[in-house]
């Protein structure tokens, strides 16, 4: 008999982390160490806040989205649209890490840092800047538009909530390929071609529920009927954007609806879909998802999402 | 004796395999964008993600940095770079026949994209003849535009009647 030695004891994952000296943090894997593009000078005439907050806009964007699609897992009607949407899930998800990382280089994950419980310095929980701007900012500091975290109903309802977001997210990452942020350039030049598959596979479906039997038919109406009344803060420009369009950093919203309306004007004929006529929401006294003013859908993600994180900030394996 | 080192360790990283598709090595995908060597004799090498949500990108780091030890340089730096963006054209013509003789359907050459203006939306499927790697045949039909991995599709040969992967074009 020996007495308890403690290192015996000792958390097993705790020896696992420290064999190799390569501990991961369990809720994810930061990439901003040594990445070309994110360490990039912020360009002349910009100013540092605004554009970590629009780097955080649309990472908030992809990130929700991201979010919400992954809840088909193991829910989908078909494996092939569950390892679609997933996959789709998981493209948004790569967008999201990358700007959220150059947000956190900015100076965005700063007022989200903790000390660690031990006293050994550094921060609770992550050391990366991405992973403490998804899991520790709470809804009021999302800057995401409202569509992205509205609940997506019906597999016609997703499809027709993809439909909108791809076209919509397409034009604007298309113009931002000629961003003067090279971040922001670089995210665009690879997101423009996952969006372009993101924005076919909706149509497809959109086309196949909606020229198909009576009931497919009523059900994407009705997806597309329920989605409709978030698309028109889709193309409502925030001071911040604006401020970044005259600076050659960001796109104007405004500027998108002709190229979203075209893709819609294609495929709801085609699909034998009546274009919605319903009010817009989203906007309260002005006031939208740009601007941190959320619906309480979006406080419902970010429970699944950042719970088990905050519940075990040192988690490692 | 510098430019040896050098030699050996651009060996070494390229001859790291794909995580996902190991029939393929990082070079043979195109992902390495650079093997050097810095003042101090670090060996940094330069990587770039196939999608951007690539979930192998971190262990393709991770092997990088092993094969470089095992390869007897000490210290090893692997940087990441998103432009300019990868593209199935960077895969080489080894990579593409390893594909087809491990039965994955290599992607075509797009070459140039036009620049500027919307990207247009086709409503009907793709007329891409993509033919099946099990018996040759041209009659092959796409099942799901999405894959196992990120760069893949499923497509069913008519002929043979064989499933396949497809890495599409991007």
């Amino acid at each position: 008999m020996h007495s308890h030695d403690e290192t015996d004891d000792e958390n097993v994952y705790d020896a696992l982390a420290t064999a190799d000296d390569d501990g991961r943090w369990a809720f994810g894997t930061g990439f901003d160490a040594g990445t070309a593009e994110i360490d990039a000078p912020v360009p002349d005439g910009v100013d540092r806040d605004d554009l970590a907050t629009y780097c955080l806009m649309l990472a908030d964007d992809a990130l929700v989205a991201s979010q919400r699609l992954s809840g088909w897992t193991t829910k989908a009607p078909e494996l092939e649209e569950e390892v679609a949407l997933a996959n789709i899930a998981l493209d948004l998800l790569g967008q999201a890490r990358v700007l959220l990382a150059r947000a956190g280089h900015l100076g965005a994950a700063e007022p989200y840092r903790g000390e660690r419980s031990d006293g050994k310095g550094g921060c609770a929980g992550p050391q990366d800047d991405e992973d403490v701007l998804a899991y520790f900012r709470d809804d009021r500091a999302f800057r995401n538009v409202t569509l992205v975290e509205t609940d997506l109903g019906d597999f016609a309802q997703t499809v027709a909530w993809l439909l909108v977001l791809a076209s919509w997210r397409l034009a604007l990452l298309r113009r931002l390929t000629g961003s003067r942020d090279p971040v922001l350039a670089a995210v665009a030049g690879k997101a423009v071609k996952e969006l372009t598959y993101h924005r076919d596979y909706a149509a497809q479906w959109v086309l196949r529920l909606g020229d198909g039997t009576a009931l497919s038919h009523a059900r994407m109406q009705a997806g597309l009927e329920a989605v409709w009344p978030f698309v028109e803060e889709l193309f409502t420009a925030h001071a911040v954007e604006r401020r970044l369009v005259d600076a050659g950093v960001a796109v104007d919203p405004t500027e998108l609806r002709w190229e979203v309306d075209a893709v819609l004007d294609q495929v709801l004929p085609a699909a034998t879909l009546t274009r919605p006529e319903r009010p817009a929401v989203g906007l309260v006294g002005g006031r939208g998802g740009r601007d941190g003013v959320h619906t309480e859908a979006l406080g419902l993600v970010l429970a699944v999402m950042q719970s088990l994180a905050r519940a075990h900030p040192e988690a490692t394996w | 004796m510098v430019t040896s080192a050098l030699t050996d360790a651009r060996t070494a990283a390229e001859a790291v395999v794909d995580p996902e598709m190991p029939m393929l090595t990082l070079a043979d995908l195109g992902v390495l964008r650079g093997v050097e060597t810095a003042a101090d004799g670090t060996v940094v090498v330069t990587l770039t993600p196939t999608y951007s949500g690539c979930p192998a990108l971190d262990e393709m780091r991770h092997d990088l940095r092993r094969a470089l030890h095992e390869a007897g340089h000490e210290r090893v730096e692997v940087r990441t770079t998103f432009s300019p963006p990868w593209s199935t054209d960077w895969i080489s013509d080894a990579g593409r026949r390893k594909l087809a003789e491990a039965g994955v359907a290599p992607p075509d050459r797009l070459g140039p994209r036009p620049a500027g203006g919307p990207v247009p939306l086709t409503l009907h499927a793709p007329s891409r003849v993509v033919a099946c790697p099990q018996c040759g045949a041209a009659d092959t039909e796409e099942t799901s535009r999405f894959g196992p991995t990120a760069c893949t599709a499923l497509r069913r040969c008519r002929s043979c009647g064989e499933p396949f992967e497809h890495v599409k074009e991007i």
